[in-house]
C-alpha cells in the first residue's frame, strides 16, 4: 500500500515535470521564431501550411567531408528556388544591370568567360579574376585571399562592391521585400514573408550549395562508372598530375584549400593576396589554391587572369616560376624553381585537365536562369 | 486519497499558472525579481561635448579637426558586485553599437540584473571571435553584417570595432581632407592583429543599488580625443587613414583608455 502510493506520487511528480518541461519548450517556440530552422508546421492556422520539401545535399563518393554546416541551413526545394531567383536577379545591382549570374556564367563553369578581370556595373573593372563556382560546401574560406569566412556572408561583398553591383545591402533587401514575387517565395521557403538578412543570404547559399560538379569523365573513371574511359594520354597526364601537381591541387576537389605562392611574377596590380587578410609577411603573394574542375571552361587563369590558355599555365610551371621568399617549397625541389615537364608530358597533363570538364553540370537546367 | 487530491489541486494550479505566464514575456522559471541598470555613454572630446559636423577639436599633435562619424561596439558586459562576485550579462543581450548620430543608441538598458549592490563594470570594445564567426542568423540588430551602418568588413569577414571619421586641413587633399579610423580585427586563424580590448571601470566609491523598483542610470564618458592622445600619439597628417593594418593596434591601445565612469544619475 505504502509502496503503491509512493509510486503513484512519484508518477504524478514525473507527469508534472514532464508537463512543465513540455510547456517550457512550447513557451519558447512561441517566442520569436528562429529565422533559419523551419519551425514545426503545427496545426494549420488558417493560412497556407508551411511544408517545404527537403533536398539532400549531394555528397559524391569520391569527395572528402563537407565543411558547410548544413544543419544551420537545411536545403529545401523552395529555398533553393528562391536562391536561384536571387542569383539571377539584376535588381540586386544599383542600376539593375548586373546579377550574380552576369559574372558567374554556367557555360563557363560559373566563371566569367574570356574576362581576365571581373567586369561589373557600368563596365567597371575589378582587380581579380572571377573564379568558377562549384562544390562550395567543401570550401572553408572564399575569394582568392580567403577573406570571406562563410558562404552565407559572401553575397554582401559583390552586392555592395562599387565596381560589381554597387547597391547598399539594406536597399537590396528592401527591393526584394517590395517586389511582387519574392514575399511569397520567402513565405514558402522560411515560413515568413519578411525579408531578413539571414533569410536572404541563406537562400542564396542554398542555391550555391546545389552547384555540385562531380560528373566529369574523370569522376566516372574514379568511380568506375559508365562513360569513365580515359585515353592513354589522359591516363599518363593523370599520373603526371598526381606526381607533380596534387600536393596543392589535392583530392578530387583539386585543392587543399591552402594559400600558396605558385611563383607568378608580381603583376601590375601588385596584389599581395593572403597578406592583405592576415598581415603576416609569410603570406605575401599567396593565393588560395583553386580547384581545377571545369578548368577548360574557366579561362582566363590565375587570380588576375593573366593566362588565357592551359598551355600558358603549364609553361608557367615549366619555365616561368619566379623565386621569392614565399615561393612554395613544392615548386623548388632540388633548388630549381619550377616543375620539369617535357613537351609530351605537357600535352598529357593538359589532356588530363580537360577530363575535368563536367558537361552534366554545365548543361544542368536546374542551375540555369529559367 | 487525501494526498492524491492535494496533488490534483496542485497540478491544476501549476497548469493555470503556467498557461497564464506563458502569455506574459517573463519565462516561468527565471531567477526571482530582477532589476535593471542603464548605461549612458556620453561622447565627449576632452572637456567639450562631442558634436558631429560642428565643433572643432584639437589633438595633442596640435591638429584641428571636426568629427563626422563616431561609432563603437560594446559587448560582453559583466557587472561586479560588492562581494566580489560577478553578474555576466547573458551573451545574447550583450552586444551594443553606440553611434553618435543616434542618440537612442547611447543609452543601453540591461534587463534582468539581479538585485544587489554593484561596484564596477567590465566590457569588451568590439565583437568577440565566437560571435563574429557565428551563424548569420545569430547576428541580428547591431550585429547584422548587412545593415549595421557600415560596421562590418565584408571583404575580410569581421566587425569594425571603432569608427572615427572627420575632416582636417592636415588630411590629404586627395582624400578631400577627410580622415578615417576604422579599427577591427579579432585575430582569427593566422591573422596577425587582434584589436579586441577589455575595459574595466570601477564605480569609485559609489555603490550602485539595483532593486526591482530602482533602475540606476550610470553615466560613462567616452573621450574621443583619447583616440589620438594615448601611448602612441596619433597624428592625422602622418596617419590620415588607419584601417586593417598593423598600425591599427596602436589606435586600439589608445582608445582602450577613452572610457571613464562619471556618476550615477538620479532618476
Ligand atoms: C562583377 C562580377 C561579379 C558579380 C556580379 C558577382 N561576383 Fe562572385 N566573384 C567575383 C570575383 C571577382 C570573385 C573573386 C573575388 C576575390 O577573390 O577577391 C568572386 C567570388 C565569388 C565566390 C567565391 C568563390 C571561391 O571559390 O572563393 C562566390 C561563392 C561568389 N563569387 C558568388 C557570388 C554571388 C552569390 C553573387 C551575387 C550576389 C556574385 N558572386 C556576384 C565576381 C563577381
Ligand atoms: C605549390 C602548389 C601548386 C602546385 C604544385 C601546382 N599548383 Fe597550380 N595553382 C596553385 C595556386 C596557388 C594557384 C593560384 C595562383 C594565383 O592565381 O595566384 C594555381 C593555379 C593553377 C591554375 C589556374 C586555375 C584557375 O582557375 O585560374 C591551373 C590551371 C593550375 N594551377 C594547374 C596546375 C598544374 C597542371 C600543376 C602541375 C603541373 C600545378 N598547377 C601545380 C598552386 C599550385
Amino acid at each position: 500500500m505504502n509502496t503503491l502510493r509512493t509510486i503513484s506520487t512519484k508518477r504524478i511528480w514525473l507527469t508534472v515535470s514532464v508537463f512543465l518541461f513540455g510547456l517550457a519548450v512550447a513557451c519558447q517556440s512561441s517566442k520569436e521564431p528562429d529565422p533559419v530552422v523551419p519551425p514545426d508546421p503545427g496545426p494549420p492556422g488558417g493560412g497556407i501550411e508551411y511544408k517545404p520539401t527537403p533536398v539532400t545535399l549531394r555528397k559524391p563518393a569520391n569527395f572528402p567531408d563537407v565543411i558547410y554546416n548544413i544543419s544551420q541551413n537545411p536545403l529545401t526545394v523552395e529555398g533553393v528556388a528562391l536562391g536561384k531567383s536571387l542569383f539571377y536577379d539584376a535588381q540586386l545591382s544599383r542600376d539593375s544591370t548586373v546579377s550574380c549570374g552576369f559574372c558567374h556564367q554556367q557555360f563557363a563553369g560559373f566563371g566569367h568567360s574570356d574576362h581576365a578581370l571581373s567586369h561589373g556595373i557600368g563596365g567597371k573593372f575589378g582587380s581579380r579574376n572571377v573564379p568558377g563556382l562549384q562544390n562550395l560546401a567543401w570550401e572553408r574560406e572564399f575569394f582568392w585571399d580567403g577573406g570571406v569566412t562563410s558562404l552565407d556572408e559572401l553575397p554582401l561583398t559583390p552586392i555592395q562592391n562599387p565596381v560589381e553591383m554597387d547597391l547598399k545591402f539594406s536597399e537590396a533587401l528592401s527591393r526584394v521585400q517590395k517586389s511582387p514575387k519574392y514575399p511569397a517565395m520567402f513565405k514558402s521557403a522560411f515560413d515568413s514573408d519578411t525579408v531578413t538578412t539571414a533569410r536572404f543570404l541563406k537562400a542564396i547559399s542554398q542555391f550555391l550549395l546545389t552547384l555540385v560538379s562531380a560528373d566529369s569523365r574523370y569522376d566516372k573513371y574514379v568511380r568506375k562508372e559508365a562513360g569513365g574511359d580515359l585515353t592513354t594520354d589522359e591516363l599518363a597526364g593523370l599520373a603526371l598530375f598526381q606526381q607533380k601537381c596534387s600536393t596543392c591541387h589535392a583530392t578530387d576537389l583539386f585543392t587543399d584549400r591552402s594559400y600558396r605562392n605558385n611563383g607568378l611574377p608580381v603583376g601590375a596590380i601588385n596584389d599581395q593576396g593572403r597578406y592583405v587578410i592576415t598581415l603576416n609577411e609569410a603570406d605575401r603573394l599567396k593565393f588560395k589554391v583553386p580547384s581545377l574542375r571545369n578548368v577548360e571552361r574557366t579561362f582566363p587563369y590565375m587570380h588576375d587572369g593573366r593566362f588565357t590558355t592551359l598551355e600558358q599555365v603549364v609553361d608557367h610551371y615549366r619555365s616561368g616560376v619566379k623565386d621569392s621568399p614565399t615561393l612554395d617549397p613544392a615548386l623548388k625541389v632540388n633548388g630549381q624553381p619550377g616543375i620539369a615537364l617535357t613537351d609530351i608530358e605537357k600535352r598529357q597533363v593538359i589532356a588530363f585537365l580537360k577530363t575535368l570538364t563536367d558537361n552534366t553540370f554545365i548543361n544542368n537546367r536546374d542551375f540555369s536562369a529559367n | 486519497m487525501k494526498n492524491t487530491s492535494t496533488l490534483g489541486l496542485f497540478l491544476a494550479v501549476i497548469i493555470t499558472l503556467s498557461v497564464v505566464s506563458c502569455n506574459t514575456s517573463d519565462p516561468v522559471f527565471d531567477a526571482p525579481v530582477p532589476g535593471k541598470m542603464q548605461l549612458l555613454f556620453d561622447n565627449v572630446a576632452g572637456s567639450a561635448d562631442l558634436k558631429l559636423n560642428a565643433s572643432t577639436y584639437q589633438n595633442a599633435a596640435g591638429e584641428s579637426f571636426t568629427v563626422t562619424k563616431f561609432n563603437y561596439f560594446i559587448s560582453n558586459l559583466r557587472l561586479r558586485k560588492e562581494d566580489g562576485s560577478e553578474y555576466v550579462v547573458p551573451q545574447n543581450s550583450s552586444y551594443f553599437l553606440i553611434e553618435e548620430e543616434k542618440p537612442a543608441s547611447q543609452t543601453i538598458t540591461l534587463n534582468n540584473v539581479p538585485a544587489g549592490k554593484y561596484t564596477g563594470l567590465t566590457f569588451l570594445i568590439g565583437v568577440d571571435s565566437l560571435r563574429s564567426m557565428a551563424d548569420v542568423s545569430q547576428r541580428t540588430g547591431a550585429l547584422d553584417p548587412g545593415t549595421n551602418n557600415g560596421m562590418y568588413w565584408d571583404w575580410n569577414s569581421g566587425y569594425i570595432f571603432m569608427k572615427l571619421e572627420g575632416i582636417s586641413a592636415v588630411a590629404p587633399a586627395a582624400q578631400n581632407n577627410t580622415f578615417f579610423y576604422h579599427i577591427g580585427g579579432f585575430g582569427r586563424s593566422t591573422v596577425k592583429i587582434n584589436n579586441l580590448r577589455t575595459v574595466t571601470l570601477s564605480f569609485r566609491n559609489d555603490v550602485v543599488n539595483v532593486q526591482m523598483d530602482a533602475t540606476p542610470a550610470l553615466r560613462i564618458t567616452t573621450d574621443a580625443l583619447k583616440i589620438f592622445n594615448g601611448p602612441t600619439q596619433l597624428s592625422i597628417a602622418q596617419h590620415p587613414s588607419v584601417m586593417f593594418d598593423t598600425f591599427s593596434t596602436n589606435v586600439a591601445n589608445n582608445y582602450v583608455q577613452m572610457f571613464s565612469y562619471d556618476r550615477v544619475q538620479a532618476n
